[in-house]
């Protein structure tokens, strides 16, 4: 099932994204995405390199100033809307020479939270342990991968946007992580992950979103086989 | 304790854990300033008197250069992996961790005059013919006047090709009046020259007025792409 983006009812979208450009030098990396994105969804957001994924993602999380539109996430802009997002980036957005513990330790206090409970909770969440004495620059990168997801979560956020979470992991361990990002949906989270592995995310993502050239040019419930062609048209 | 503390303390204590472990930075201090007073020593042989007159220039100098490589340390460490954007997702506030870098630096700094001051003494056959103890406020303004503006132009440059270069490049010529303060105060009270007062309260002076200046304007350059 195709369907193009005006075809999808527009609900009360807790993020609101309205003729965003994102301008590098002479470069658009953006140029005017409109959307809505509905609460309690899982939307994989695909396309080729280039297209725009992580420029939309680092606009979302407020790391990326729009050059012209406006992102409204809970009706507030990005950095007001803080708290209520969990961002994981390609690289790990982690300290080598910490151990994960040390790590979340650090991050928890960045958002006033105390004691070593919550960050024990996550770690073990996504399958790790939070007893490791080991230097994250020693983990494997499915260990990374998990620990860096595990700082996104620290702070029970409602969004997740989460760039390539799976590149550099063992089908298993992706697996893995998709479970738990479809438990995460399903207790309520809006869910983002921009991923070239959308094969992963079949069945478990509730939308997925095509970006060439700096837009959006397709929305779709499935991933279909025609789907890429879709995005040319 | 107050987020801003708390986060302030926190990131220090974590900046000191990776300095601990890594050792970057005190180590090419160490060494830099090592080398001058070595080289510097046996190419000038000075006598007590023409010490005093040239220590102070030369001390503040060797500091300042090294200051440069711990400087540029600081913020290298939050571009591996990307992790200042860990930093600005948070509602963390961006003088939190402006005044982490600032105390971290200071430390550090002020570890390498303590370490260093002694060696100087020795080379250079010194001993301060004014009140000694003077050297101590002169320090510790001169060292937060080198590390609150170094901080700031360090953050400022973190995302140019050449930060290496471009960090003296904008440091130097502002910390002039700064320079000119801490060396005449050194000479002064060395010399027994006349009063260094002057010179120190143009040092708080100027300590107010950048680090005002820096922390009203840190989270500008913090969110800066």
């Amino acid at each position: 099932m195709t369907v193009s983006a005006s075809e999808i009812p527009a609900a009360a979208g807790i993020i609101s994204v309205s003729n965003l450009v994102k301008q590098f030098g002479r470069f658009a990396a953006l140029r005017g995405v409109t959307a809505e994105f509905d609460s309690g969804e899982f939307y994989a957001v695909l396309g080729d390199n280039g297209a725009g994924k992580t420029t939309l993602l680092r606009a979302l999380a407020g790391l990326a100033d729009p050059s012209s539109g406006t992102v409204s996430i809970l009706g507030q802009n990005p950095r007001q809307a803080c708290r209520e997002i969990g961002y994981m980036a390609h690289p790990s957005l982690l300290y080598d020479e910490m151990s994960g513990m040390e790590n979340l330790r650090y991050f928890a206090r960045l958002y006033d939270i105390l004691g070593d409970e919550r960050c024990q909770h996550v770690i073990r969440s996504v399958g790790l342990d939070p007893g490791l004495a080991r230097p994250v620059g020693k983990y494997s990168q499915g260990m990374r991968q998990r620990m860096s997801l595990a700082r996104a979560i620290l702070h029970d956020p409602k969004i997740l946007l989460l760039d390539e979470p799976f590149s550099n992991v063992d089908v298993h361990s992706a697996g893995e992580m998709v479970g738990l990002l479809k438990t995460m949906r399903d207790g309520g989270k809006t869910i983002f992950v921009v991923t070239h592995q959308a094969a992963l995310l079949e069945g478990v993502a509730d939308e997925f979103v095509w970006m060439q050239a700096g837009h959006i040019v397709d929305r779709t419930r499935r991933l279909t086989a025609d789907h890429s062609e879709a995005g040319k048209q | 304790m107050s987020s801003l503390s708390s986060i302030t303390l926190a990131t220090l204590t974590k900046d000191i854990r990776l300095e601990w472990r890594s050792k970057d930075a005190i180590n090419s201090m160490l060494f830099f300033s090592l080398l001058v007073v070595v080289i510097f020593s046996f190419s000038f042989d000075p006598n007590a008197e023409e010490s005093r007159q040239i220590v102070g220039g030369l001390i503040w100098v060797a500091f300042l250069f090294a200051a440069v490589v711990a400087l540029n340390q600081t913020w290298a460490r939050e571009l591996r992996n990307q992790v200042l954007d860990a930093y600005r997702v948070s509602p963390a506030p961006a003088n939190a961790l402006f005044m982490a870098k600032v105390l971290g630096n200071f430390i550090l700094v002020s570890l390498l005059e303590s370490l260093m001051a002694p060696l100087f003494m020795i080379f250079y056959n010194l001993r301060a013919l004014g009140p000694a103890w003077q050297l101590i406020p002169v320090a510790m303004l001169g060292t937060w006047a080198l590390v609150v503006n170094g901080t700031f132009f360090a953050a400022m440059s973190l995302r140019t090709r050449s930060r290496e270069i471009m960090l003296p490049l904008l440091l130097f010529p502002i910390s002039i009046p700064a320079v000119q303060s801490m060396v005449e105060a050194t000479r002064i009270i060395l010399s027994g020259d006349g009063a260094a007062r002057f010179w120190i309260v143009l040092l708080l002076t100027y300590d107010v007025v950048f680090t005002t200046a820096c922390l009203a304007l840190f989270e500008t350059v913090l969110q800066a792409e």
